[in-house]
This record gives structure tokens, sequence and C-alpha cells, in this order.
């Protein structure tokens, strides 16, 4: 039995359920409907709860043990002096098994033991499945007998429905709550895991950055290093350059949108502003790669520096170009925000618009826009295409933006996109950089909207 | 009070004076003005150049430069056995048809080595679509006919203009003899610059002239599909429950905070968590549209809640106490009447997501979605890639083709972002209600 059928199979059944609880409710009631406690249809989807509830959260959690059972049953089909292996190369040889289960090629002799152990592997995804999946949709059919058996005049079924929907909703409102859970505690496990092999002050203080490890077990390589200073120089840099775009360009497009442009004007630039927004950022890194990067290249290496074709000035300037409008919008709100007595306050006193704006509206609106600035901020640390795309691999520990650096995103990927094991200190590395990208953006998120609604609250 | 010396200051008035500083004064407001008015030009001419420049790189790979070749396949030639069926065809090779064709028109080109440069000539392709032609029509075996082919993709950028004669041969990397061969056939009138239907129709490769994006809009399909049954129940639920029956208190507020900074996590670190919780921990399977629907999912959810939450917070609060003024229960209420009033506003913002999301990458390639996929996905668990990805694949590509390839998919991908947005616009304006 495959998963489509049963979910078919369980729509059926659900269906069927709901027409019974009805017609149940409806010959109970003896022909009188009014004599209910609830409208029939809440009998209806009682006695699908019934049916269906068993029956789904058998099928899920055999789905979530499932490969760990798997992994048992190979395990068990293995000749026991293979099972004595370090814990390591079992690790590698579990994989190679799953591969060849899944018919992939392997590097390695192909032992009957081997295929055996494939073949039991293979057992629980196709028998152990359909035996878990025909259990659970049996379990449904109990729960449609056992509920029908509750259906009665005085059954307060819209509550107990209700009750079920409110507890639904609790869950999905926690999904959140689980993300960020998940997100700390995976990082964070993975990360400790680095650190127990590359000490923690090595990692924030240590100035180069060589995630070189060895490729064979054996090999006498060095463990690499990971001092990830030039990689917080490179992401600052390369943030610093991006601001010094976004911030001059967007905050006057703002100021100009909502104090000066005529309506007609602002209806158009608008919404041009939010396709800016709307790119992908993928786009925005060919086009950095593409054309921005070859541009500065030729311009300035004209006057005779030497620019490198993947400086952090391309990527800079790109990455400033995406933000102008989320600085744009959100200080353009900030800024219609500020009180409209204020402003004719002002123009009370003769003062020009931008006297007004400069000396009255942008101070009272300066928590906000500063907010503001945070935020981008930590979009920059965070964005990851343009730079990956347009910044380069090495690791230099400069100031100038006319070399290559790298960041933090960047190396998070070239770390886990290549063929390596998934526990080498490379990959863990990776990890350790996500938690201190994580923890940055956090604090400067938590830090901005704390302002941005201090600020909020105080002209409401 | 003052001194007196001051007040005899502000008694003497200077006209003159003050004239001057206005006019400094209107001069400031002018060039405050103009500061606002470069700024948005700025922007607008930063897009413009963007989108320029996509659209000025791309516009080519929808066409591509066929030949047309005179074969004369003969069932020796392509090593055919027994009888022309289907099955039989399918096992023979159709390249020595296509060289001894392309040495029929240039019957100046002799010696092994430029005979082996001429064969660069032509496609990979094309030996399997003229078998393609000939499994359909096996009359066609033994007789002479025209077919056009794919050129490979180095004629195909001569073809279009994009090889700078004027260059000397090793900077220009294409040698002299295929400028001259190019030349030839186009006199003749047999090269020819079709509507390319292999961009639409085919999968990735590493020929760019083979290179196709069907997958990858498969995959983006079948990513999304997943994102939208996951993120948009979970999300109409919880904003639903924040927005009516949550209780305020600390506990509320903590989920709310949470939200709201979940929004503005980078979508790298949802990769990551994609990685070590759903791939490594749960075993699901890698570079699987089901894995890259999951990761999209938790990264649109923030965004979908804030924007439900603002359409549900939209209807007046007069509907909730008429409802529950002729005895509705409160979830009655919201099903029945709060919900379906706010639903253009939750499917603005679920489309919005959705656009984000299909315009993601980042975390996509850190659950393997990056993976060469030459087969057109089926189900959620098969390996694919997604649009972008492609885009970062080909870009990374070094052959001057997979330029013109990488913004062709990036025009398909802003098509379909900008044909999303603009449902949610027509949405928002069809269902707007001023209450």
């Amino acid at each position: 039995m495959n998963t489509s059928i049963f979910l078919l199979t369980l729509v059926a059944l659900l269906a069927f359920s709901y027409w019974v609880g009805r017609r149940r409710a409806y010959t109970v009631s003896g022909g009188h409907p009014v004599h209910l406690h609830s409208l029939p249809s809440y009998y209806g989807s009682y006695l699908a709860l019934w049916c269906g509830l068993p029956g789904v959260l058998l099928a899920a959690g055999w789905f979530v043990v499932e490969p760990q059972v798997a992994e048992y049953y190979m395990l068990q089909a293995l000749d026991p002096q293979t099972k004595d292996l370090p814990p390591q190369r079992l690790q590698l040889l579990i994989t190679d098994i799953q591969n060849l289960a899944a018919g992939y090629g392997v590097f390695r002799e192909v032992t009957p033991e081997l295929e055996r152990a494939a073949a039991a592997y293979n057992s629980v995804f196709n028998f152990g499945r359909s035996i878990a999946l025909v259990a659970a949709l049996s379990l449904s059919v109990v729960g449609l007998g056992v509920g029908r058996r509750f259906i009665t005049p005085d059954l307060r079924a819209r509550n107990k429905v209700e009750r079920v929907i409110t507890i639904v909703m609790i869950v999905a409102s926690t999904i959140a709550i689980m993300t960020t859970i998940g997100i700390v505690l995976s990082l964070l496990f993975e990360a400790i895991r680095f650190f127990s092999r590359i000490p923690i002050d090595n990692f924030l203080f240590g100035l180069t950055w060589d995630p070189q490890t060895a490729i064979r077990e054996d090999q006498v390589a060095s463990e690499g290093a990971f001092g990830a200073v030039p990689l917080f120089a490179g992401t600052l840099l390369i943030t610093v350059i991006a601001m010094a775009v976004a911030v001059p360009v967007g905050l006057f497009s703002a100021i100009y949108l909502s104090d000066y442009a005529p309506k007609r004007i602002r209806g158009t630039v608008k919404p041009l502003l939010e396709i800016l927004a709307g790119v992908p950022t993928v786009v925005y890194g060919f086009f950095a790669a593409l054309t921005v990067a070859p541009f500065i290249r030729d311009t300035f290496g004209g006057f005779g520096f030497p620019v490198s074709s993947e400086s952090a000035l391309a990527a800079g300037v790109v990455m400033g170009i995406m933000i102008i409008p989320f600085v744009s919008s959100l200080s353009d709100d900030v800024m219609n925000a500020v009180p409209q007595s204020l402003r004719d306050g002002a123009y009370a006193m003769g003062a020009t618009q931008s006297e007004t704006i400069k000396q009255v509206v942008f101070p009272a609106a300066l928590p906000g826009i500063v907010g503001a600035i945070l935020l981008a901020i930590s979009r920059a640390i965070g964005e990851t295409m343009i730079v990956v795309m347009a910044a380069g691999l090495a690791a230099n520990l400069t100031a100038n933006p006319f070399e290559a650096v790298t960041t933090v995103t960047v190396q998070i990927v070239t770390l886990l996109t290549g063929d390596q094991q998934f526990d080498s200190a490379k990959t863990l590395a990776a990890f350790a950089l996500g938690i201190t990208l994580f923890a940055v953006t956090l604090a400067l998120n938590v830090v901005a909207l704390n302002i941005v609604r201090k600020y909020r609250e105080k002209y409401e | 009070m003052s001194s007196t010396a001051n007040t005899a200051d502000v008694g003497m008035r200077r006209p003159d004076l003050s004239a001057q500083r206005l006019r400094k004064r209107y001069a400031a407001e002018r060039r405050f003005r103009l500061y606002g008015v470069i700024a948005v030009v700025t922007a607008i001419g930063m897009l413009a150049v963007l989108l320029g420049s996509i659209v000025q790189n791309g516009y080519s790979a929808f066409w591509q430069t066929q030949m047309k070749l005179t074969v004369t396949p003969t069932a020796e030639q392509i090593g055919l056995e027994g009888q022309p069926t289907p099955e039989n065809l399918r096992d023979t090779n159709f390249r020595p048809v296509v060289y001894e064709a392309l040495f029929q028109l240039f019957p100046e080109v002799t010696g092994e080595q430029a005979r082996r440069q001429l064969r660069g000539f032509v496609s990979g392709a094309a030996a399997r679509d003229i078998r393609e032609q000939v499994i359909e029509n096996p009359s066609l075996l033994g007789t002479s006919f025209d077919v056009w082919v794919k050129t490979d993709d180095k004629i195909d950028m001569l073809h279009k203009g994009y090889v700078d004669r004027a260059l000397p041969p090793d900077r220009r990397l294409l040698d002299t003899e295929f400028i001259q061969w190019h030349d030839q056939l186009d006199a003749r009138g047999r090269v020819e610059a079709f509507f390319n239907t292999t961009f639409f129709t085919g999968t990735d490769s590493r020929e760019p002239e083979q290179a196709g994006i069907l997958a990858a809009t498969v995959g983006s399909f079948l990513t999304l599909f997943v994102t939208l049954l996951l993120s948009f129940p979970i999300a109409v639920l919880a904003a639903v429950y924040l927005e009516e029956f949550a209780p305020k208190n600390k506990a509320t507020d903590l989920i709310e905070v949470n939200i709201n900074n979940l929004a503005a996590v980078p979508s790298i670190v949802y990769g990551l968590l994609g990685l070590a919780v759903v791939i490594n921990f749960f075993g699901f399977p890698r570079s699987s549209p089901l894995v890259g629907g999951i990761v999209l999912s938790l990264m649109t959810l923030p965004t979908i809640i804030i924007s439900a939450r603002s359409a549900l917070r939209a209807v007046p609060p007069s509907i909730r106490e008429a409802a529950l003024g002729v005895g509705a229960s409160r979830i009655q209420t919201v099903t029945h009447h709060v919900l379906p009033l706010s639903l253009p506003g939750i499917l603005t913002g679920t489309i919005i997501g959705m656009a984000q999301a299909l315009g993601e990458t980042a975390p996509l390639l850190m659950v393997g979605m990056v993976a060469f996929i030459v087969e057109v996905p089926t189900s959620v668990t098969d390996p694919s890639t997604v649009l972008p990805v492609q885009v970062f694949l080909w870009s990374t590509s070094p052959e001057r083709a997979f330029i013109e390839k990488t913004s062709a998919a990036i025009m398909v991908l802003l098509a379909f972002l900008i044909a999303m947005n603009a449902t949610a616009v027509l949405l928002r304006k069809q269902f707007e209600r001023r209450w």
C-alpha cells in the first residue's frame, strides 16, 4: 500500500464518517433535528474526528520512527563482527548500504551481506510501511465504530468539535516558537561539537581562515585554520559599503516621496521601488557578477588601482541597491507617523519645507529611522546569494574595497555544498558560523523592533 | 531683559541682509529637494539598468541557430540490426550520418585533423533528433532528405553576433575556420535562427544548446505546492488564534515577538535548520521538493501570519458583535463571517509570501537542491532543482552561451513573479472593502 492510496482511502473514509455521523444524529433525534444539542453537521464532524485522528496520528508516528526502524533492521541483517566496527566507519557503511538500497552505485565491494542489509532496509519501507498504513486505516474504522456509539441527542457535539479546533489553532501558533527552538538547538548542538574540536577563542579571534581538512582519515594533514575574524571583517566591509549606498538613497527617496512628490509621481515611483524589493537575490547576484563587477574593474582599473574582479565594492553596491526599497519604505512609515501638528508648528514659525524636515521631522523620526537602518544592516549581514556570486572565496583581512573578501554566508554555502562527511570539522564549522550569524541578526532585530515599537507608541 | 546694545541692534533693520539670508534659505531648499530627486532617479535608474542588462543579455536565448543538413541514413551506416522497428532503431547511432552530411557540405575539408574540427560545428543533439525523426517515419531510411539540426553553441553565439570578429583568433575563443564555414553556409541560406523550443522543453545539460528549464520549472512548482500546502493552513490557523482567541498574556506576547523576529532571520539559517533537522534528524530525502517546501514554508510562515493578522484586524468588530448577538459561537463567528470577509487580504499576503519563496535560493542550496538534474521530477520526493537555483548553476558556467541562458531563465522567473504579484494587486483591488 503506498502513501497516496492511503491518503485517498482516508479522505473517502472521512467523507463517509461525516455522512454516517449526520445520519446517526438524525436517527437518534427521532426524525426531529430540533431535539439535538448541536446542528447535525457537527455530529458529522464529530464522527469524522473520531475516525480521522487515531489513524492519522498512527500513520504520522510511523513516518517519524520509520528511518530508525529501517536502520535497526539493517543492522540486524549485518554480521555480528561488522557491528563492532568503530562508530565512524560503521556510519560510512550505513550510508553506503542506504545508497545501495536506493539503487545507486557505491565505492566498495558489494558482498551478499551488504545486499542482505540493503534488502532488509528496503523491506521496512515497502512491507513495514504497508503494515503501518493498513493498521492506521483499521484504527480509523474502529474509531468510526466507537464514535458512532457516542452520538446521542444530548451529546455536545459542537463544543467538542470546537475544542479540537481550538487545540489545533494553538498548536499552529506554537510552530513559530518551535521553529525558533529548532533553529537554536540544531545550530547550538552542531556548534558545540565544532567547539569541542576547535577552541572557541581560536574561532572568534583567530586571524586565519583556511578550512582544509584531511581527505582521508589517516592523512597527517592539519585540521585547517578556523579563525573567523577575516570573515567577520569581510562581512562588515560589504555591509558598510551596502549601507553607504542604501541609507542616503533610501532616506532621500523616502523624504522626497513623502513630503515633496506630487501624487502622480508618488503613485508611479512607489510601485517601481517595490519591484526592486521583489527581485530575487540570485538575480542581483548575477547582475553584480556580470555587469557591475567588470564595470568597476574597468573604471577604477583605468586609474591604475589594482581591482579584483570579485571586489567587495561590486557586491556591496549591488547589495545596497537591493536594500534601498527596504530603507525607503520603513523610513517613509516612520516619517509619516510624525504628527502633522509638529510640521504645522514649524511652518507657522516661517520654516521652509526642508528646514522643517531637517530640524523637526527628522529628529522626531530619528529613533524609528535608526531602527529601520538596524533592520537593514541585519538584512545585509544575512544576505547570501549576492555575495556567493559576486564576492570571493579567499579570506583576506583587508579594508580595501577593491580587493576580494569573503563573508560568513559565503563560507557557510561553500562549506556545505561540496561532497563531504557530515561530521567533519568543515561542515560543523558552517553551523558555528550559522549560530554566530543567527545571534548577531537576532540581537539587531530585537533592538531594532523594540526601538521602532517604543517610537510608535510615543506618537500614538 | 537684554542689554541696550542688543536692542539697538534689532532696531536697525537691514533689508539687504534678510533678503540675502532668504535667498540662501531658498537655495538650500532647492538643493535639498534636488537631493531627493537625485535619490529617486538613482533608485529607478538602478532598476532600469538591472532589468535592461538582463533583457539585453537574455532575449537572444529565445532563438536558436540551426543548420540545414542533407542526410542519407542507411541501415549499415547507423548499425541497424533487423527490421526498422522503433525498438531496433533506438539502439542505432546516427552520428556517422550527421558527419557524412557535414563533410559533403564542405568537400574541400580533408584530413583527419580538419574533419575532426568540422564535427564540432554541429550540436551533439543533432544525431538524436534525426533518429527521433526516423523512428517516427521509418520509410525515411535509405532516402535522402533535408533536416534542420542545432548547431554547436559557439556557432550559435557567432550567428547571433556575440563573437567579435576583429579580435585575434587566440582571444576570441573561436577558430577562424568556424567563422569561414559559418559564413559559407549563411551565404547558401543553410543557417537560420528559429524559436528555441528546447529552452522550454529541455532539462539541464552541460551543452548550452541543449539546456532547458523544464525540470527546474516543474521542481519549482512542486516545491511551491508543498510550501503552500503547509504554510497556508498553519498560517491561517495561527493568525486566527492570535487575533481572535488568544488571551493577552506572557505566552501570547512571546509568540508575537517570536513571529516578528522570525520574519527577519536570514534565509540561509532556515537552510541550516532544514539540513540539520529535516534531513539529518528526520531522514527526509535530500534534494527533494518535499524538504525544500518544508524549509520554505517555515520561512514564509511569519510573512503570511503577519499579513493574515492585519487582514483579520481590518474586519470591523460590529460584524463579530452581530454574529455573537444572534447566538453564533465564537468559532462560528470566525469561520462563517470574519474569515470569509478577510480572505482576499489573506490570499494577497499568501501570494506575496509564495512569490518570495519562488525567488529564494540560499536555503535550497543547503538542502542539496543544487544537484545536476536531467530528469523532470514527477513526485515531491524525487531529486530536483528549482528555477533560481538553475539560474545560479548556469551563472557559474564559463561558456558565453550560458550567460544568455541564465539571463533568459531570469526573465522567465521574473515573469512568474510579476504574474503572481499582479494577481495579488488585482485581488486586492477587486475585493478591497472600506468599512
